[in-house]
């Protein structure tokens, strides 16, 4: 990588002015000041190429660091490059390890990251960190070194423990937010909230949804009470009905709300409380946890519906006749997450209750099929297609799915960014007609032009990669499961798809060929994920000899022969193969 | 004596043989079977629930089997316990079935291995389901690990979820009148977490405690007790009671042909079933979703109509003002 000079932005052209550097338009304090306004990474990356003096004034100016694969960069070169960094998001583990397809201690721990950042970024103020190993020790770091710290966001990562939470409540004084979505450690009681210092009062952000310890009510409610900013609560199942009417009297202002526990005796009068609290929640766009509710006390919700924009079910299993009659109160809706014991009777309540509606997820109560519940089918979908015409974001897990049903349903619905359909039965045809479910794909990828994420499933031949190459054009993110015939489907992928970033595959009939048919491409990828395919590491050698500048990592199960790759990941890089990658993985 | 713990480790049962529906698994899910009603002459007889933890062989577990225990300590796997409940009816003619099997042996062990702290890169290994029978139109599972794609914690979370109460809980039976209405609570247990569909024989619920009642019926000097969680809907309750009392109504009465059943629910025969709510007033059972019943009930009586009649509309109105109507 250049590197060029890293002189003071203003230094070399102060004294000169506009009219006297014919190749220079703007001096270095204008270009900084537009620059200032440039957010976008993707936005700023392209700035930094077009000229030297470009890169300089760019470089100084961004103060937001986006890495989406730690290992793609080094702490050390990130520091030489960005001197004022003030909030960092870095992304670990490929993606299938949120599935248990890696093992644990396979990398991604911050702590290298923050050992740098608490020397060159003392004002560091914001951390979002995404499927990372999260130590104490690197929370008790964060705690200590940062003094304006602000914001924490921890998504999908593990490593630590209330110790490490507590440290951060205990020493940020000006936090605003702590944000563990999806993180769950078993480990974590819940004593670190009793740790926030009497006269701590900047929270605006609480999410511990997913920490499932007890917790103190009273040192909760003490510290609501005491932050007038609150806007996002997310509570963990431990709270109780009337702790969470407490909790909204308090903070009525509140924009998002994950309640706790949503089943409980209630006194009439308590029953009228919680109401009340309800319906004094007037900014109420988000709204989610309810475990265990049910038909007795949903209506509590109604009163704060109106405007809601995001409800997620995806923790209460309810069924068709208290969704839809829940939905009745959601006119706004735009983005929904629901679990499958709905049925397509309730999907269709979506399609008449939620027109606004652009964001749909359907999880399965029963993965593993033990109970042979219906769960939804292909007619809920076209239910939801018929009645939301600006769906443009779907994850649906069902057990049956049409050709023809899909076809309809982009027909309904051309403007699909992300199509996440996901079969469960591995392998399985058009319920309908016996086929491949290639055609269905083929009219997302034909229909859906701004298709930016795909997740295919179902019986599928190469013919499905084949549209996909031709048609998908600003498809970024694509993940197959056992599909395909042959490595020419996963060719034709490569080949067609220019804007592609990610693309992971498990169980496919691809082998070296097609492995290495990308091999160019890869370095124009974030990066790639093969699991139980056919490639060899003879095949992965070659790619790693040819194509110096990606890390071709590979993983073989116990037991395996070595001349199979079970897992590999590829991905480009600038920091040379990784230093901590522990024994499992070979790094070629 | 009856434990009255659902919780594995099981229950013992005494008394009469019991009946126990148990479904096969191998060796990863645990399931729990309710059975048997006793009936003894004791006064303060008490209608005894078994639960039996069923592995394998469909026997009467009391210890926690070392399967269970093993994954409760791998950490962070779920199991899952079922049970359906029997009513009176099943008690006549089945003994013993083992359902089939449909879902494979592998995936807890999988989950399991992927779970543990595995440092060498094992938790890809694919397993394939061995299921001799499965529902027609369901190809059998393969369990692989990380299929379907859906994230640990939300399986956890399902896992524990307490079902809500399904709309057939009050369409079941016509008695039951769809408001929503709550009693007064003290602090009794929380008795939620129940449903079932009676329609699917397959239908699993959650158990949660044992609910005892006392029941009297007029006439009859000795009472009974009932398990309220052991029943889902008035009609089965109403069996019971039936199943109950019947034989000491005809010994009472004399009869030589006793009527078949004492139709509690249905207002027509010559007893009405009541029961004390928490405030001491007496009420006719049936009014009100089952779920709310039982948060409220203390005890039961099964009264001649002829002494009924203080619980008419009179009675309901002044128990209303103590109600709050959701519609």
């Amino acid at each position: 990588m250049d590197h060029p000079s890293e002189d003071s932005p203003s230094s070399s052209d102060k004294s000169l002015g506009p009219t006297n550097h014919p190749q220079l338009p703007f001096p270095d304090e204008v270009l900084e000041k537009v620059l200032s306004f440039v957010n976008s990474h993707k936005d700023r990356s392209s700035v930094s190429l077009v000229r030297k003096d470009w890169y300089n004034a760019e470089r100084w100016t961004r103060s937001k660091l986006f890495i989406g694969n730690c290992y793609s960069v080094s702490p050390e070169i990130v520091a030489r490059r960005f001197p004022r960094i003030k909030s960092v998001t870095l992304k670990g583990k490929p993606r299938f390890s949120d599935f248990n397809m890696l093992p644990r201690d396979w990398g991604a721990n911050v702590h290298p990251w923050l050992v740098m950042f608490a020397k060159v970024y003392p004002f560091l103020e914001e951390l979002r960190l995404k499927r990372m190993t999260v130590t104490d020790e690197s929370l008790e770091l964060l705690a200590k070194s940062f003094s304006g710290f602000k914001a924490l966001s921890l998504s999908s990562c593990d490593g630590f423990t209330e110790n490490g939470l507590k440290a951060l409540a205990s020493h940020c004084r000006n936090l605003t937010e702590l944000d563990i979505q999806d993180s769950i450690s078993e480990d974590v009681g819940g004593g670190w909230l009793s740790s926030f210092p009497e006269n701590f009062s900047s929270l605006e952000v609480l999410n511990f949804a997913s920490l499932n310890s007890d917790i103190s009510f009273d040192d909760l409610e003490r510290l609501v009470s005491r932050c007038k900013s609150l806007r996002v609560l997310k509570v963990n199942e431990t709270i109780s009905l009337d702790q969470l009417q407490r909790l909204l009297v308090h903070a009525p202002l509140l924009t998002e709300l994950g309640t706790g526990s949503f089943m409980q005796e209630l006194t009439p009068r308590q029953y009228e409380e919680v109401e009340t609290a309800f319906s004094n929640c007037k900014n109420l766009e988000a709204l989610s946890g309810l475990w265990d509710a049910n038909s007795l006390y949903l209506p509590l919700l109604y009163g704060a519906c109106a405007g809601l924009t995001f409800l997620n079910l995806s923790d209460a299993p309810l069924q068709s006749g208290d969704f839809a009659n829940l939905l009745v109160h959601c006119p706004n809706l735009r983005r929904l997450w629901v679990i499958d014991t709905v049925e397509d009777k309730g999907l269709e309540a979506v399609g008449s209750s939620c027109p606004l509606l652009e964001e749909l997820r359907v999880f399965p109560a029963d993965p593993y099929d033990r109970h042979h519940r219906d769960g939804v089918s292909e007619s809920g979908f076209l239910a939801v297609s018929h009645g939301c015409p600006k769906l443009h974001y779907v994850l649906y897990f069902c057990r049956r799915m049409t050709n023809a049903a899909v076809i309809t349903i982009v027909k309904n619905c051309p403007d699909f960014t992300h199509f996440r359909l996901c079969i469960m039965t591995p392998g399985q045809p058009d319920h309908l007609t016996n086929e491949p479910m290639d055609e269905a794909f083929g009219a997302v990828a034909k229909t859906c032009t701004k298709l930016k994420r795909l997740s295919v499933s179902g019986l599928l031949t190469d013919v499905s990669f084949e549209y996909i190459g031709k048609y998908a054009k600003n498809l970024e993110t694509l993940s197959v499961a056992f599909a395909g015939s042959s490595d020419w489907g996963m060719q034709s992928v490569l080949e067609g798809c220019p804007k592609l970033r990610k693309l992971e595959i498990r169980d496919c009939p691809f082998g070296n060929t097609a492995l290495l048919s990308g091999k160019l491409k890869y370095e124009t990828m974030r990066s790639l994920w093969m699991s139980a395919c056919n490639v060899t590491m003879k095949g992965c050698g070659i790619l790693a000899r040819e194509m110096p500048r990606l890390n071709v990592e590979v993983i073989n199960d116990e037991g395996s022969d070595g001349s199979q790759a079970d897992k590999v990941y590829v991905y480009r890089t600038v920091a040379g193969p990784r230093r901590d990658a522990p024994g499992f993985v070979l790094t070629l | 004596m009856l434990s009255d713990n659902p919780r594995p480790g099981g229950a013992l049962i005494s008394g009469r043989p019991m009946s126990i529906l148990s479904r096969e698994e191998e060796n990863d899910d645990n399931y729990m079977v309710i059975s048997s009603e006793e009936s003894s002459s004791y006064p303060d007889s008490e209608l005894e629930l078994g639960l039996a933890l069923s592995l394998g062989g469909g026997g009467k577990g009391k210890s926690k089997p070392p399967a269970a225990a093993a994954e409760a300590a791998a950490g962070g796997v779920y199991w899952e316990r079922y049970a359906r409940i029997l009513t009176a009816e099943d008690f006549r003619s089945v003994v013993s079935t083992k359902a089939p099997s449909s879902s494979s042996s592998s995936s807890s062990s999988t989950v399991t291995k992927a779970n543990n702290n595995s440092t060498n890169g094992c938790c890809g290994t694919k397993r394939t389901a061995e299921s001799p029978t499965s529902p027609p139109g369901r190809s059998p599972i393969s369990q692989v690990v990380g299929w379907p794609p859906v994230r640990t914690y939300r399986m956890n979370s399902l896992a524990n979820a307490k079902s809500p109460i399904t709309e057939d809980f009050f369409s079941a039976t016509d008695k039951c009148k769809s408001n929503n209405v709550i009693t007064s609570l003290d602090n009794k247990t929380n008795n939620g977490g129940i449903v079932t569909d009676n329609s699917t024989a397959n239908e699993k619920v959650f158990v949660k405690k044992s609910l005892f009642v006392k029941v009297n019926m007029d006439g009859i000097p000795i009472g009974r007790k009932v398990d309220l969680n052991a029943h889902s809907c008035y009609q089965t309750l109403a069996r019971s009671l039936d199943e109950m009392f019947r034989p000491s109504v005809s010994l009472l009465a004399k009869r030589s042909s006793v009527e078949e059943t004492l139709r509690l629910l249905d207002g027509l025969s010559e007893f009405v079933l009541t029961y004390e709510d928490k405030d001491g007033d007496w009420m006719l059972v049936g009014d009100v979703p089952w779920q709310l019943f039982l948060i409220s009930v203390r005890r039961l009586r099964i009264m001649k109509k002829t002494e009924a009649n203080g619980l008419g509309p009179g009675s309901h109105e002044k128990n209303r003002r103590q109600l709050t109507v959701h519609i």
